[in-house]
């Protein structure tokens, strides 16, 4: 007897197998969309955080772009004895004069002195504010504006008057800039002549008031001596602006430039890195919610996986009745692994379109840029199919193992 | 005249300790164009009969031939295939896929052979024309009567034209009435050239057939003979 060599068992179409794997789903469709509701979730967890993540993160980016990432600055550090170093009056010209340097603001604190509402606020309530003496072109060089009023001129540097950082403004319950309104500073009066707008780069400015050099010398007694006679005070952080190409170098230079005799008590940083280092690091908190994220995957894999049990049993009669037909247990095997794939998968698409939902939303109200990273979008759809895979898997060897008679043997 | 079934002492047993006889050395032969009703009390094996004949069940001993190809040849793969070609089946409990129309039902009789989605419906358009039901192509089987539902999986099977068409108590889920129908049906494609072999426990369905086996205790006690068809 030969076997006839035409007995090859014919393929299944995609069309037929997509056909014939979503019967399940087609047919109990509750049951189905409840099943994939669980990836879904998981999937939409995870696309969230990523997307949400990177849209903060661009969103912080771009704003740190905007304000320039070519923002150094020079502070007071420490002496050898441990007292706060002192920088020279010089060193701001100093530093003006390296090639590359746009521009240079500095700012004095007058740490003897405290600023208050009125003298009646016990001395003690210091609003952890900072006095401070400033050059007139810092709000230029720490990129920031006036939210009120107009900064110091060479006229008002001289006279009692003061500039509010934002959140100066705000402890100090101040939200407008009116003619005659002023502050108890020290032992006198000092007009309010405007309010900043925050300073994302100088957060140290937001919680200070600002007075100019001469009027702290006047009226707050901060000063130095140069050669037996009074001058202003000296500087304690500077604000260098360099060329963007050029800012390592600089940065390399700059504390021998401002104390060329101790430059070790300069302390140079560059506040963009700072912030750029911290919006990168804000991620670090995601493993929380992508572990979550991940728990309502796996339980969502049981789930499918649970389903897809149920479903062989309840489904015997019909396994049984495609074998009669022809079907081959590979073609059984690939029917319900396929089923399972499509309905995680479904479960995965649903999640990643509500993941980039919320993302869009609340990036679009926090003004941020919508990023979904591809590994978002991409990792939820291929995570959705390796479970659907990995869960279909042993239900749909039991229903290939299935014996036709068996399987039509009803219960 | 061609063979297209042929048994040599088949038997096939069930476990081990103490083994179960279903089938015991049966042998016998169903030619092109036959209608052979196969006829027991329950428990004398012609459901496993059916099976091993349908390739469902391979025996334990002795030879199924199918068209001339010896069953125990064949992989998994290549029963499946001989399924799809050769062999159709009708079951008591029809197994009609509820979700779909008859047509749809009677076009997946086609769906592991490798024929094409309109091909199959065009196909089972006509099988549904034959078995007398063109006109409830669309309907669901829930919305269809039990005699209407047979004739669908009958059409089912036919659909492909298969060499032999295997029916496992096909009135038993009917009324008499339309059992009586269903008998008819049968009796009129064998006459259209269908070889139809009808498993059955009751002697009056089997009374109806030109040529009646009969089984107890995993043997054939009886048999009519086997019956040349007319020629024409």
């Amino acid at each position: 007897m030969d076997a006839a060599p035409e007995l090859t068992p014919a393929r299944l179409s995609p069309g037929d197998l997509a056909r014939v794997a979503s019967v399940g789903l087609r047919t109990r469709r509750l049951r189905a969309a409840l099943s994939a509701l669980g990836i879904a979730i998981g999937v939409a967890a995870i696309v969230a955080v990523l997307g949400l993540s990177s849209s903060s993160q661009a969103g912080l980016l771009a704003e740190i772009d905007r304000l320039g990432t070519n923002l150094l600055t020079v502070t007071n550090g420490t002496t050898f004895t441990g007292q706060t170093a002192q920088l020279p009056l010089a060193a701001p010209a100093m530093i003006a004069r390296i090639d590359p340097v746009q521009s240079v603001a500095d700012t004095g604190s007058v740490s003897n002195v405290n600023a208050y509402r009125t003298p009646l606020i016990p001395t003690i309530n210091t609003n952890a504010l900072q006095v401070q003496a400033t050059s007139l072109n810092l709000p230029n060089v720490i990129a920031t504006t006036l939210a009120h009023g107009r900064f110091l001129n060479p006229a008002t540097a001289s006279q009692p008057v003061a500039v509010l950082g934002a959140g100066a403004a705000q402890r100090l319950g101040i939200d407008r800039v009116y003619p005659g309104e002023r502050i108890w500073l020290g032992s006198m009066w000092f007009y309010i002549g405007g309010i900043l707008r925050p300073a994302v780069l100088a957060p140290e400015i937001d919680s200070s008031v600002l007075v100019g050099y001469p009027a702290a010398q006047r009226y707050l007694d901060y000063y130095s001596a140069v050669s037996g006679h009074p001058t202003h005070g000296q500087p304690t952080t500077i604000y260098v602006r360099a060329q963007t190409s050029r800012v390592r170098p600089v940065q390399s230079i700059l504390a021998q430039t401002a104390y060329p005799e101790y430059p070790n008590q300069a302390v140079v940083s560059q506040p963009s890195a700072a912030l750029t280092a911290r919006a990168q690091a804000q991620s670090a908190f995601n493993g929380l919610f992508l572990g979550l994220g991940a728990v309502a995957l796996v339980v969502g894999a049981v789930g499918v996986a649970n389903i897809m049990i149920i479903s062989v049993l309840e489904r015997r009669s019909e396994i049984g009745l495609r074998r009669a037909l022809g079907a081959t247990k590979a073609q059984i095997r690939i029917q319900f692994l396929s089923e399972a794939i499509i309905l995680a998968l479904v479960g995965g698409a649903v999640g990643v379109a509500a993941g980039v939902a919320s993302t869009i939303v609340y990036a679009s109200t926090k003004g941020w840029t919508i990023v979904i990273p591809a590994l978002a979008w991409a990792g939820g759809i291929g995570a959705a199919l390796a479970i659907g895979a990995l869960a279909g898997l042993m239900p749909a060897i039991r229903a290939a193992r299935l014996s036709p008679t068996e399987a039509l043997r009803t219960v | 005249m061609s063979a297209v079934l042929e048994l040599e002492a088949v038997s096939r047993s069930y476990g081990d300790d103490p083994p179960v006889h279903a089938l015991r050395a049966v042998s016998f032969a169903v030619e092109r164009g036959e209608l052979v009703a196969i006829v027991g009390p329950s428990g004398s094996g012609k459901s496993t009969l059916l099976h091993v004949i349908g390739t469902l069940e391979r025996p334990s001993a002795g030879a199924v031939r199918i068209d001339g190809v010896d069953v125990a040849e064949l992989d998994d793969g290549e029963l499946a295939a001989l399924r799809a070609r050769s062999i159709g089946f009708v079951f008591q409990q029809f197994f009609l896929a509820e979700h779909e129309t008859a047509l749809d039902n009677v076009a997946d009789g086609l769906l592991y052979t490798g024929v094409a989605f309109d091909e199959r419906r065009a196909r089972a358009a006509r099988a549904l024309e034959r078995v007398g039901l063109a006109q409830r192509a669309s309907f669901l089987p829930s919305k269809m009567s039990g005699g209407e539902r047979q004739r669908v999986a009958i059409a089912r099977a036919l659909v492909g034209a298969p060499s032999i068409v295997l029916a496992d108590e096909p009135t038993g889920n009917l009324d008499s009435a339309a059992g009586q129908a269903l008998l008819e049906l049968l009796v009129e494609l064998n006459s259209e050239g269908a070889t139809i072999v009808v498993i059955t426990h009751e002697r009056e369905i089997a009374a109806r057939f030109h040529r009646q086996v009969q089984m107890l205790d995993g043997e054939i006690i009886t048999d009519t003979g086997s019956w040349t068809p007319r020629q024409s």
